[in-house]
């Protein structure tokens, strides 16, 4: 599903964000992504879904070189994959309901569809009655589940979370980690990155650790 | 297909609704724009209301044929032959010489003067009425027939039409340059206008992005307000223009008066309201759409 091969990141200036990183991730497995802040997880998320590109090595998903993809064929990737940021992205513009509709309304469904699709997200996470709030007014916690219901409101098969339980305390984190739990439970590919060892260690998954950017064996 | 056009107009109606939502600066915008297309579309139209006026005035153009005062009455009868079996003349007029006399006492009023001269000075005539009326058609016409023998001058009455036609064509160019450099003026209006609402929104553009939005998708919105800022001020040209044109014609009865002439300065035709209004949001769209570009370019992954 997902396949590193030799893969650096050099940054201009000579930074080596990652350095010969190889694995290989099979469809609907559920793994995490550890190290400390600042050594690669962010940038091995962001090779994954063409944000940013390889300096050298091939990342390939489903079997498209990502790397080479030409940049009118990124969004189509890119919708395949359900995105969960660092900072959440959402959008202070417009409601909750809003903010989980903007990857439908990209996608073009039509209107009864996507309604549905987007109640369904929120109910997902526990958020359908802030329905019509603004993200300003909610909860750290809450904005994360948000992120997701926004990710997963495409139902996309590869999921990457970038510090889902970054700022949260240790109950919002076990909640937003049993979420996971239920997607990958019903065949999602996840990959999720933490610096918080102890929280991963709850689950029994597969482990991809980075140190200073490279693959810890 | 009905996705796509749901889209579309749902793009359609949120664009009005950003033009709504910053009435002033929406309004100085369109009113900039309408300023700028009015002063040479303005000029333009008044150039073709001349035009129209000189040919009201001018009437069919003819020749005068004067024949030398020498000339005999065979010579005369046979130049008049001559003229009526000539391919290029319509109709051929003859004008006696005493009955140019008469025209000139009853028309100017000269009658004394007139009556002081011991002869006739005048020669005569005859008008020729061309089958072609090009310029270039009738000058052909007027150096061959001034070949003839026994002729003392020709005159083509329709010189100083084209005279006035050369000031028009000098009067038009000046508009076409002046349209071509308050059009860049316009597409920078709408570039800055733009540019402005990216900055604003590009947290959505941004995320946009990272969750799948195409560049058509991202640039569809803009590209709308572009379109429909440059068409309402195409339609604020056109107010102006007609505005103006009314205020002018108000004053203008006055001086035509004068000349015991009826004439008004017409509207925009049609034709030419619609390509103003199509060229006004074209220039908007292409300054949206440059804005867009430039945005989406600097954002590319590395």
């Amino acid at each position: 599903m997902i396949r590193f091969n030799q893969v650096y990141k050099r940054y201009p200036g000579g930074y080596e964000a990652l350095k010969n990183v190889s694995f290989e991730i099979a469809e609907g497995e559920m793994i995490f992504l550890t190290g400390h802040s600042g050594a690669g997880k962010s940038t091995l998320l962001n090779l994954i879904a063409a944000i940013e590109r390889p300096s050298t090595g091939s990342v390939v998903i489903k079997g498209q070189n990502v790397g080479s993809l030409k940049g009118g064929a990124l969004p189509y990737l890119r919708r395949n994959l359900g995105l969960i940021f660092q900072d959440h992205k959402l959008l202070f513009d417009r409601s909750v309901f809003d903010n989980v509709m903007l990857p439908l309304q990209i996608c073009g469904f039509d209107h009864r569809e996507s309604d549905k699709r987007v109640r369904a997200a929120l109910d997902k996470v526990g958020l359908l009655q802030r329905e019509k709030a603004n993200p300003i007014a909610l909860s750290g916690g809450e904005q994360q589940r948000l992120c997701i219901a926004r990710a997963i409101v495409n139902r996309p098969s590869i999921l990457l979370a970038d510090e889902p339980t970054g700022n949260l305390d240790m109950d919002y984190a076990a909640d937003i980690m049993g979420i996971f739990k239920s997607f990958h439970q019903v065949g999602v590919t996840l990959l999720i990155a933490s610096h918080d060892a102890g929280i991963l260690r709850q689950f029994g998954a597969r482990t991809l650790a980075l140190k200073q950017g490279e693959l810890q064996p | 297909m009905k996705n796509w056009l749901v889209q579309h107009v749902r793009v359609l109606l949120s664009t009005l609704r950003r033009l709504r939502a910053t009435p002033v600066s929406s309004l100085l915008n369109i009113l900039v724009i309408g300023i700028a297309l009015s002063l040479p579309a303005g000029m333009y139209v008044l150039l073709q209301n001349v035009q129209s006026l000189a040919e009201q005035v001018a009437g069919a153009p003819q020749i005068s044929v004067f024949l030398s005062m020498d000339a005999s009455h065979d010579d005369i009868a046979r130049i008049g032959r001559q003229l009526k079996q000539h391919e290029a003349v319509g109709q051929v007029e003859f004008v006696p010489r005493e009955q140019a006399l008469e025209q000139i006492k009853r028309t100017t009023g000269l009658t004394d003067v007139i009556g002081g001269l011991t002869q006739n000075p005048l020669p005569d005539a005859y008008v020729v009425y061309p089958k072609k009326l090009g310029s270039q058609a009738l000058e052909t016409l007027r150096d061959e027939l001034q070949k003839w023998p026994k002729l003392e001058h020709v005159q083509l009455d329709s010189a100083w039409a084209r005279k006035l036609e050369a000031l028009l064509k000098f009067g038009r160019l000046a508009a076409l340059i002046l349209a071509v450099l308050l059009s860049f003026a316009l597409v920078a209006v709408t570039f800055n206008t733009i540019r402005l609402q990216i900055l604003t929104q590009r947290d959505e553009i941004e995320v946009s992005k990272l969750i799948g939005a195409t560049n058509a998708f991202i640039r569809r919105p803009f590209l709308y307000f572009g379109l429909l800022q440059g068409l309402l001020g195409g339609v604020a040209a056109w107010l102006i223009i007609v505005i103006s044109l009314l205020l002018l014609n108000g004053s203008l009865a006055g001086l035509v008066q004068l000349y015991a002439s009826s004439f008004t300065l017409r509207p925009p035709s049609a034709g030419n309201t619609l390509t103003l209004l199509g060229f006004s949001a074209y220039l908007g769209w292409l300054g949206a759409w440059l804005s867009v570009a430039q945005h989406l370019w600097q954002t590319e992954p590395g």
